[in-house]
Parts: structure tokens; C-alpha cells; sequence
């Protein structure tokens, strides 16, 4: 019973995330079309002459009434069909399920990474606030957040590849001795993990690690806050005195009971993170070549490729919307407060 | 004390505060520090122009490309324009944008949120709409898309900067308006015959001051950040001007090559920067909310 | 049990994360007859016929399809080579022959040529492809149309192995236009099994499925990351390459660029910036190849439209007042032929480009100005494509610096590459701006053609000039020979020296990276790299 409360729960989430998603596509239409340049002049190439110009325009059917274009644009949606990029000529649809693998890879590796990280650092400040250990987290976490991401990458890819020589190349998601692992999951590490070759799975995670370091740092911030505050919290509530009060170890106490405690918030706080990060690897993806959804938007946004970043944009929103609903399912399964309110 | 006029109230409640202010320095010297450093970085920015050895725009061909030294602190750049000068001057800049796109959103968000909050119904609903809306986006790839489509300048990086930052005023002030529609002292308000737009303005909306100026504080790092972002990809502030971004982006290309001066001194200065508001953001929260503090 | 190993693996790729990177030997091994090259741009498409194939892609069919004809190759003082404009060579053609009428040429083809297939060529594949080339429209039929090439019925199947090309009228620039990389052929039968209706010239296919005879071939494309060519071991157009397989990997970072071929990581950095091609060839890092670009200048382009620049005396201003020394050594780095500082209003020769008269003397320029309206200055926009960006904008300061002391006040516009074409180039609508048109073919009146005559793509001066018009429409298709032309190029040259509607500021050099152990690099007009040539020397 309370399982169907839950539900009806989620699919109220879903309705509501609906008029959102129908903004997004009213909104990216309009933006890029506001986009200035002619896409059919670009495309036309060097030495093109108005008649070849007004072909192309015709032919990317730019000449119709925006109302029109606009009418195709959902129709061709609704049929899962996100439209061809003009720059690549490939379908967005397919171009996007190609770089999201990517995207999705760097992005959860850094996730993981930061919460290796922030999480302890949480921990401890929480353990003793005020003291040496929590200014220093708080410094460390907030200078993170405060470097330009690209760059931190241009440094990194300085001091670990140019200088030192220890992190490979910048060249994306595998060296060019390796070959890409047979497609499963899309995950480099993890399908040639799958393919028990370890060559290549090495060469995979050593791609990933300075990209995913640079993301990382700008991400321990809230991971690292979240936790003090929610460990603190706990360390403070009741069950934990009583917990004391009955001799159970410090660890134990810490470890075990306050630290569990305190992870729901946390895990919000990692989806928040997540979805953050998808949106903000743009500028990583583009000095470390990766070959990833959001280098794919910076090119078609600068040649006013329509369809490649209408598609981007709508992917992002539908992948936004998932993981919030995501967050919120876990959050509903994990508190059994939330099916009672509901 | 429900007789107290709200004027008393209000004043009770500053004293009280800058006692705990004061407190919460002395106990706190990372945000002492992060107070010192924000009004260093702002006196940069107000006296910066006055304060520079050299024209932040007078190119020198015999100078191009020169590392530190006692005549150029933090060296030249490819056009043997003087560095140290050039982040010292780009600091009113950086500010203004920052604070122009923070202001614009404080006061479009909150006038949103506050609306939504205390009325309920339909404004709530297009209020939370819009917001989902925004929030829905990749906020940088928004911010990109709409300065490539309304041209690249100082003002539509405010503008772009300010749109995604909305949706944060606008949730937290009718989250905060929520909570105290239906308080006792509102009520009391109500009663003593202000009319409902005066209680929301007058009685409701600078309660929920403190916790907005916390997000304004931590929001000013991020519009910066946002700025410089911008101009990394080609978006962004007009050369010649000084601006801390752009003088990362350009000066990037050139760590390679060893004059790594170009990139890492403006690049100090906008983490500097980004970093005393964060401290500062930390820090008034903790005034504002000492119960997240044990 | 899998699924326990997986987990486990899993676990040990967190932890050891930190870790794996000491391990990874610096000189990462590669094979020993794999080429890499970094490039900056993105490859959109391997069908250059196609609407909305960047120029970038162009180097695709250069490599991958053969031409009935190609321009010879002579070697430069750097051990480089370079393409010798004067010499055509057959390439699927074995020979040619012109009508005595001097009306058509018949070519014949070499009877050992095959597409990748092992389909023979026949003379209806070339007919096929070139119409293609106009057909569809765009650049290619722009280009072809340069040649004297425009309609489908000047292509006639002689017999199997000849066709013949009938001119419209006679032009020393229809066999050159042939060699260029727009009319390559592909085998028509291919393309015709994946043609629709609605898409006659499977432009839809060959867009990612080449189907040709190159001595490359396609092995793999990953767009937005990779190409990976692989040599066609049957290729018979000429002698076979040197290397097996090249890979062109996609590294926008231009400081990664220079990492890469400075660590020696990669083969070749292609298109390197002069900034890093002065210092890699004083560091002696990598070896820096390449020569200016034939025909090609980069210019300070004033627009006639707009009131300041309607006078001439103005125009000139603007060209005593430009800073041509420091922008050649902080813009070009020195890389590249100074275009400022000629002797004589009048030019001696006809050799193209040759520098202006202009040089920098601010107090001619403040007495030109001084006769005009414009006595106390003008503000005015000074625009450069964002594209271009790595000599762009050191340039526009330093002229937006000279400039200013003569009371002209510039403020400076990146216009980034989409909207670039349209305002500059089609709309014609900025009033300042850089510019760095290149022929392709290299002779002057063919510059002027598409810089100097009215409504012309490049001119985005918006210069208009009734003898100018006359004098190009006459040495376009003379030729070069012919004692007329000479002193009709001189009138040109002086004409657009007095009217400056066009600075010219210096001729740049394209150059690449090379790792040490690489040679063969060649330079083109077209601005492509040309992998046929390429080889990799042990030890």
C-alpha cells in the first residue's frame, strides 16, 4: 500500500517535470534562432555566390516561416527524431548517443573521485568543528571551487604531461596504441574490464584521471559541506548520545551509526552534483579533447548548427529531469516519512 | 514582547546580530580573513586604475613576452603590455559584471519568489514554472547560447549571467516567504489593517534578507567564474579591456611555451577573488543560521 | 561470478586510481608505420561536393580520391616540397591533348587505374563525377564555374577510356581548375546503387561511405574525433605512399598541439600558429616546415559603403598609419613575407603578392587625413574573425594602437566563425576588418577576380571600379604569355596600390610541426596536408 503511494508519488514528479521539458523546447527554438549568422552562407562555403547560398537555405528549409520550422521541429520530436546536424551531417540523435558514453563516463568517475575526497574531509570536520581540521577542510574545499576549471585542466595537463610526463597525452578517451573495447556498457574502463583487457582499461582510467581531478576539485565543496553539516547533525542527535552513553567505541559511533545517518542528504547532494557536473564539463571536455556531448555543443553553437544544440540542450533537460527523478525516488524508498506525507 | 512594535524589533534584532557578528569573527579568523581579503579585492578594484605603474592597454614591442621582474611584477604579455597593471585595472571590471548580474537576479528572483511565495496560486505556479524551466538547462551552455544570439558584450554577459542565476533568488525567497505567511507577528500586522502587498514588502520580505545575501555572496564567485568561462570559449569582454577571464584564456595558449606569467597571475587574482566571496558566503552563513553550526 | 569480478574490479579501479599513471611510459609506444597527425578543426564530412563541407574535410578528398590531373611538385630550400603551379602531371589521366581548335581537350585514361573495388575507372565515371561537381551546387560549382566548367554537356564520353571537356571559352585557367581538389572522381556505380530520388548524387552516401581510387583509403571515422586513412596498396595513379596508415586526430587545444609534437608524441602538428612555429624552430623541438601561402595576404580591408572610406585620401591615411613592423614581428612573428615598404607606386613586375608602397609615417598620414572631412577623426568598428584569432587579435590592437594617433578611434569586434562569413564576406557590412583571402590558382588577375571585382565573395571592401572590372575580365582568361597581360596586371597592381581599398599587411606562411624521424611534407594552396607524400625515416 504505501508502495503505491510512493507511485502515485513519482508519477506526479514525472507530470510536473513535464511543462518544464515543453519550455525547454520552446525556448532553445527561439534562442537558436536569435543565433546571428546565416547557417546557409556558412555552409555554403568559401567563394559561394547568393544563388548557391539561397540553394542551401532551401535545402536546410531555412526559407520557410518560423512557425513552420517550428511545427516540423516538434512533429519530427515526437517521433524521436532530434533532426540531422548541419556541420556533421550525421543524425543528432545518433551523434548524442555517441558522446554521451563519453560525458557520462567522465562525469560519474569525477563524482566518485570527489566523494573519495569530500566525504572524509566532511567527516573529520565534522568530528572536531572549529578546529584546525575544519578550517583547513573549509579552505581546501573552497579554494577548489574557486579555480576556473579550464584552468586547472591547462595546468594539470602542464605539470602531470608536459613537465613531469607522467599522465599521457590530452587526447581524449584512449591513447592511439589502444584500440576502443567492444561496446557494452559505453564505458571505456568498464567494457574492456568486461573484456578482461587490462591494457586497455589501464589506458582508459589513465585518460580519465587528470580530466576527472580538474572536475573533481571544483566539486568538493558541496559533497565536503553537505557532509559536515548532515555528520554534525547526527553527531548531535539523540540516538548518538545514547550510543555513548552505552560505551560503544568512538569509531563505531562515528563509522557506523552517525555516518549512516548522515548519507541521505549526502546522496542528494551527489545527484545535485551529478547533474551540476554534466553541464559544467564543457569547458574540461574542450582542453582535454573529449570526445564528449558538451564539446559537441560548443561546435554547433558556434557554427549555429540548430538541430545539433536544440539537441544537446533537450537531451541535457530529459537527462536533468531523470536524475532529479531519481533523487527523489531513492529519497522516497530510503525515508519512510516521505510516503506518509504524500 | 508581542507588544513590541516591529521597529524595536528590528532594532533588537541588528544589535543582536552584530554582537554575534563580532563574536563569530573572533571565533572564526578563516572569515576575518575572507572580510580582509573581500576588502582588498574591492579596493583593487575602486583605486585599481589609480594604483597601476602603467597603461593597462600601451602596447610595447620591446617589451612583448618579458618574465617578472622589478620593473614588470608579474611580466608582460605578447604585446609587452604590462600584466601586473592590466589584473590590477581588470578587477572593476570583473566586479561590476559580477555584482551587476547578482543585483539584476537578487531583484528580479526575489521579487519573483516573494510573489509566488505569499500569494500562492497561479503565480506560484508560472513562478515554479519558469524556474524549473531555467533550472532545466545546462545553466553554462544557457548562459553561451545567449550571448552568442545577442552578441557579445559586457551588458549580455550581465544579462546572461543574471537569467541563470534567478531561479536560485526565486526559490529561495518563496521558500522563505512560506514559511512566514502565516507567523504570528504577520498576523498581527494584518490585523492592525496593512494591506496584504505592504505586509509582504514591509513586514515578510526583509526577514528573509539574511539567508538571500549569503546566496548573493556565494553567487558573486560563481558570476565570475561564469564571466571568465565565457570568455575562454571565445564569448565574452572585448580586448583590449583588462578583464581577469579573457587574460586566462589568452594566456593559456602561451604556458606551453613558458611564459606561464600570462595565465597564472590573472588567473590567481579571479581565484582570490572567487575565493573571498565563498569564504565570505561561509562565513555570513554562519551568522545568518548558527544552528548549522552545533 | 561475474558479476562478483566485475564488482571487484570496480572497487580496485577507485582505489588505485592515483596510481596507474607513474607506470605509463612517457614515450608511449607506436606503431612503427603509423603516422599521427594533430589537427585543430573538425572533419564534417568526407564528401567535398556536399553542401556544408567545411574546409577542413577538403583534405579528406584530397587524399582519398584521385583527379584526372595534379600539379607537380618541386622541392624548397628546407628540404620541403612545394607545388609547382606551372607543371600539370597526369594522375588518373596518362595523357591529354587539346582540339587544334583550341576548344576542348580529350583526356585519356592510364589503362591500370581501379577503384578501391577493383571496378576499372572508365571514362563515364569521370563524366559522372565532374558533373557532379556542378551539380550540386555551392562552393564546388562556384569553383568549377572559375575554370570556364559550368554546364554537364561539356563532358562527353569519348570511348571508355577518353573523355572529352569542352570549353565554353578559352581560358588558361580551365586544365589548372582540373587539378584543384573540388573535381575528384568517384566510381559512379557505387554511388548510383545508393542514389534516391529525392538524392540523385548520393551526397546522403558518399558523405560517409567514400567510394573512389586514392591512394588512402577511409579505415574508420569517428567525427569530432578521428580519421584514420589506411594506404590503398593497389593504387596506380602514382608512386605508391611511403606510409601505411596516418591517423589525423582532432586536438582543438592549440597549446596541446604544441605539447604533443614538442614531447614528439605525434608525427606532425599541422597548421601550426606562428608564434609557436618561430619557437619550435629556434628550440629546435620538432622541425618547423612550410612556406608562405601562394596568393594568399592578409589584409586590413576598408569598406567603400561606408562614408570615412568612400574618400580615398582616408584609405591612405589608414595605410600610413599602421604599425606594419611591430604587427609582423607580435601578430606574424615574423613568419611569413613582410607586404609593406615597396619602392614604387608603379610596379615593375607582375609578380604576385608584392608589397605595397604604404609604410608606417604618421605624419603623412595626418596631412592626408588633414584634407578631408575627416580632419579631427572618426570612430569606427574594427572587426576580425574569432577563427583567426592567433594573429587577429594581436594585429587588430596594434593597428586599433596606430590608429588612435591619428584620431581615428577603433573599437575592437570578434565575430565569431558563423556569423563572420555572412557579415564580412556575403553581406558586406563591415565597415574595418581583417581579411586573409588565398587563391587557389595562382596567378594574379585570379586574386583580383575574386578581391577586386564587384560583388565578388572576398571582396568585402565593397570596391567597385569600371576599368579595374575591365582589365580583370581581360587577363582572366589571356594567357600569361601573351605580351598584354603583363602591363594590364601592372595597371591593376597600381590602381589597387593608389585606391587601397584593401592593406595589405604581410603574405603568412603555413607551417607544420615535424617529429624528427618524419619528412615529405609538402605545401599546397589549397592549405591541405598532403599525406601521399609523407614518410617516416628510422634511426
Amino acid at each position: 500500500m504505501a508502495l503505491g503511494v510512493k507511485s502515485r508519488l513519482i508519477l506526479s514528479r514525472l507530470a510536473q517535470a513535464l511543462p518544464a521539458l515543453a519550455g525547454i523546447v520552446v525556448v532553445t527554438f527561439i534562442l537558436t534562432r536569435a543565433l546571428p549568422g546565416d547557417p546557409a552562407a556558412y555552409f555554403a562555403g568559401p567563394a559561394a555566390d547568393a544563388r548557391s547560398i539561397a540553394q542551401i537555405r532551401e535545402q536546410l528549409g531555412l526559407d520557410r516561416p518560423l512557425p513552420v520550422q517550428f511545427l516540423s521541429y516538434v512533429t519530427d520530436l515526437l517521433q524521436g527524431d532530434l533532426g540531422r546536424s548541419i556541420s556533421t551531417g550525421q543524425p543528432v540523435a545518433e551523434a548524442l548517443m555517441q558522446r554521451l558514453p563519453a560525458s557520462l563516463e567522465l562525469t560519474l568517475f569525477a563524482l566518485l573521485l570527489s566523494a573519495l575526497i569530500a566525504i572524509p574531509l566532511g567527516v573529520a570536520a565534522a568530528r572536531r568543528p572549529d578546529s584546525w581540521v575544519d578550517q583547513a577542510c573549509r579552505l581546501l574545499v573552497t579554494a577548489g571551487v574557486s579555480l576556473p576549471t579550464f584552468f586547472t585542466g591547462l595546468l594539470l595537463v602542464y605539470v602531470f604531461y608536459f613537465i613531469l610526463g607522467w599522465a599521457p597525452p590530452p587526447l581524449g578517451r584512449l591513447d592511439l596504441i589502444y584500440l576502443s573495447p567492444p561496446q557494452v556498457t559505453g564505458f571505456f574502463t568498464i567494457d574492456a574490464l568486461l573484456d578482461r583487457d587490462f591494457a586497455t582499461f589501464r589506458a582508459a582510467l589513465a585518460q580519465l584521471v587528470l580530466p576527472a581531478m580538474t572536475l573533481a576539485l571544483f566539486t568538493l565543496a558541496p559533497i565536503a559541506r553537505m557532509t559536515r553539516a548532515s555528520m554534525i547533525q547526527a553527531l548531535g542527535s539523540e540516538f548518538i548520545r545514547t550510543a555513548r552513553a552505552s560505551g560503544l567505541s568512538e569509531r563505531r559511533i562515528v563509522y557506523t551509526y552517525a555516518f549512516r545517518n548522515a548519507m541521505l542528504p549526502v546522496v542528494t547532494t551527489l545527484g545535485m552534483v551529478f547533474s551540476f557536473m554534466l553541464g559544467a564539463n564543457v569547458l574540461v571536455e574542450k582542453v582535454f579533447a573529449w570526445p564528449g556531448i558538451g564539446s559537441f555543443a560548443v561546435e554547433a553553437l558556434v557554427v549555429s548548427d540548430y538541430a545539433a544544440v536544440q539537441g544537446f540542450v533537450l537531451a541535457m533537460a530529459v537527462l536533468f529531469v531523470l536524475l532529479n527523478l531519481l533523487i527523489d525516488v531513492v529519497y522516497t524508498l530510503a525515508d519512510p516519512r516521505v510516503g506518509m506525507e504524500g | 514582547m508581542s507588544q513590541s512594535s516591529p521597529s524595536v524589533q528590528t532594532g533588537l534584532r541588528i544589535t543582536r546580530a552584530l554582537g554575534h557578528a563580532r563574536y563569530a569573527l573572533a571565533a572564526n579568523p578563516v572569515t576575518l580573513c575572507a572580510v580582509l581579503l573581500f576588502m582588498f579585492v574591492l579596493g583593487c578594484a575602486i583605486f585599481g586604475p589609480m594604483l597601476a605603474p602603467y597603461d593597462p592597454l600601451q602596447t610595447n614591442g620591446a617589451m612583448a613576452l618579458k618574465a617578472p621582474s622589478w620593473q614588470h611584477w608579474f611580466g608582460t604579455d605578447q604585446l609587452g603590455r604590462d600584466v601586473f597593471s592590466r589584473v590590477l585595472v581588470a578587477a572593476r571590471l570583473d566586479l561590476t559584471i559580477a555584482f551587476s548580474a547578482v543585483i539584476i537576479a537578487f531583484i528580479i528572483g526575489s521579487t519573483m519568489g516573494a510573489v509566488a511565495g505569499f500569494f500562492g496560486g497561479w503565480s506560484d505556479l508560472a513562478v515554479s514554472r519558469v524556474c524549473d524551466t531555467i533550472m532545466a538547462f545546462p545553466l553554462f551552455v544557457l548562459a553561451m547560447g545567449i550571448v552568442a544570439a545577442a552578441g557579445n558584450s559586457v551588458i549580455n554577459i550581465v544579462y546572461a549571467t543574471a537569467l541563470i542565476n534567478i531561479p536560485f533568488y526565486a526559490r529561495m525567497a518563496r521558500a522563505e516567504v512560506n514559511v512566514r505567511r502565516n507567523a504570528g507577528f504577520v498576523h498581527a500586522a494584518r490585523l492592525a489593517g496593512n494591506s496584504e502587498w505592504r505586509l509582504l514588502a514591509v513586514h515578510i520580505f526583509p526577514n528573509t534578507l539574511p539567508p538571500m545575501m549569503v546566496q548573493v555572496s556565494l553567487n558573486l564567485g560563481w558570476a565570475i567564474l561564469n564571466a571568465a568561462g565565457l570568455s575562454f570559449i571565445g564569448l565574452g569582454v572585448r580586448p583590449p579591456d583588462a578583464e581577469w577571464g579573457i587574460m586566462v584564456a589568452e594566456g593559456a595558449n602561451f604556458i606551453v611555451s613558458g611564459e606561464w606569467w600570462m595565465a597564472l597571475f590573472p588567473g590567481a587574482a579571479l581565484m582570490l577573488a572567487v575565493f573571498s566571496f565563498n569564504l565570505l558566503g561561509d562565513g555570513l552563513r554562519d551568522l545568518v543560521d548558527p544552528q548549522k553550526r552545533t | 561470478m561475474q558479476r562478483r569480478d566485475f564488482l571487484k574490479g570496480v572497487g580496485i579501479a577507485a582505489l588505485s586510481s592515483g596510481v596507474p599513471l607513474a607506470s605509463i611510459p612517457s614515450a608511449w609506444a607506436q606503431a612503427a608505420d603509423t603516422l599521427v597527425i594533430a589537427i585543430g578543426s573538425t572533419i564534417n564530412s568526407l564528401d567535398l561536393h556536399r553542401p556544408g563541407t567545411n574546409r577542413p574535410s577538403y583534405m579528406v578528398t584530397v587524399n582519398i580520391y584521385d583527379r584526372l590531373v595534379r600539379f607537380a611538385t618541386k622541392a624548397l630550400p628546407d628540404g620541403s616540397l612545394n607545388f609547382d603551379y606551372n607543371t600539370l602531371e597526369g594522375e588518373l589521366a596518362e595523357s591529354w591533348q587539346i582540339a587544334p581548335d583550341g576548344m576542348s581537350v580529350v583526356f585519356k585514361l592510364k589503362p591500370d587505374v581501379k577503384f578501391w573495388d577493383g571496378a576499372p575507372i572508365t571514362a563515364e565515371d569521370v563524366r559522372w563525377s565532374l558533373e557532379r561537381a556542378i551539380a550540386l551546387g555551392g562552393f564546388p560549382a562556384t569553383q568549377m564555374k572559375a575554370g570556364g566548367l559550368e554546364k554537364a554537356d561539356q563532358f562527353e564520353v569519348v570511348d571508355d577510356r577518353s573523355i572529352r571537356v569542352k570549353f565554353l571559352r578559352k581560358s588558361k585557367l580551365t586544365l589548372p581548375d582540373l587539378a584543384v581538389p573540388v573535381p575528384f572522381i568517384i566510381n559512379s556505380k557505387v554511388a548510383k546503387s545508393k542514389a534516391t530520388p529525392q538524392d540523385p548524387w548520393a551526397a546522403e552516401y558518399l558523405h560517409r561511405n567514400p567510394a573512389g581510387s586514392g591512394a588512402y583509403k577511409v579505415e574508420r571515422w569517428d567525427p569530432g574525433q578521428q580519421i584514420v586513412f589506411v594506404r590503398n596498396e593497389e593504387w596506380k595513379a602514382g608512386p605508391l605512399p611511403a606510409i601505411r596508415r596516418i591517423v589525423l586526430r582532432e586536438v582543438p587545444s592549440q597549446a596541446t598541439r604544441r605539447a604533443l609534437i614538442e614531447r614528439g608524441d605525434i608525427g606532425m602538428a599541422f597548421e601550426l600558429p606562428p608564434k609557436d612555429a618561430k619557437e619550435i624552430s629556434e628550440k629546435k623541438s620538432a622541425v618547423v616546415v612550410g612556406a608562405p601561402i601562394a596568393n594568399c595576404i592578409h589584409v586590413l580591408n576598408t569598406n567603400l559603403n561606408f562614408e570615412p572610406f568612400k574618400d580615398k585620401r582616408v584609405r591612405q591615411a589608414i595605410a600610413y598609419a599602421i604599425p606594419y613592423q611591430q604587427i609582423f614581428e607580435q601578430g606574424a612573428y615574423g613568419r611569413g613575407l613582410p607586404m609593406w615598404g615597396g619602392k614604387s607606386f608603379t610596379p615593375t613586375d607582375i609578380a604576385w603578392p608584392q608589397p605595397s608602397p604604404y609604410s608606417t609615417d604618421y605624419d603623412k598620414a595626418k596631412e592626408l587625413l588633414a584634407q578631408t572631412e575627416f580632419k579631427n577623426g572618426f570612430e569606427v568598428p574594427l572587426s576580425f574573425d574569432l577563427g583567426t584569432a592567433d594573429w587577429g587579435e594581436s594585429t587588430a590592437l596594434i593597428i586599433q594602437e596606430g590608429l588612435a594617433k591619428i584620431g581615428v578611434k577603433t573599437t575592437i569586434d570578434k565575430v565569431p566563425g558563423a556569423n563572420w562569413r555572412t557579415m564580412a564576406l556575403v553581406d558586406k557590412k563591415l565597415p574595418l576588418h581583417l581579411e586573409n583571402f588565398g587563391g587557389w590558382l595562382d596567378t594574379p588577375c585570379y586574386y583580383f577576380l575574386w578581391a577586386y571585382a564587384k560583388g565578388n565573395l572576398f571582396n568585402s571592401s565593397n570596391y567597385s571600379d569600371a576599368e579595374m572590372e575591365q582589365l580583370i575580365n581581360e587577363t582572366l582568361p589571356m594567357e600569361m604569355s601573351d605580351p598584354a597581360y603583363a602591363p594590364k596586371i601592372r595597371r591593376m597592381i597600381a590602381k589597387a596600390f593608389d585606391e587601397v581599398p584593401r592593406i595589405p599587411l604581410w603574405q603568412p606562411s603555413l607551417e607544420s610541426g615535424l617529429r624528427k624521424d618524419v619528412q615529405g611534407y609538402s605545401s599546397w594552396y589549397h592549405r591541405q596536408p598532403e599525406l601521399r607524400t609523407m614518410k617516416i625515416v628510422k634511426g
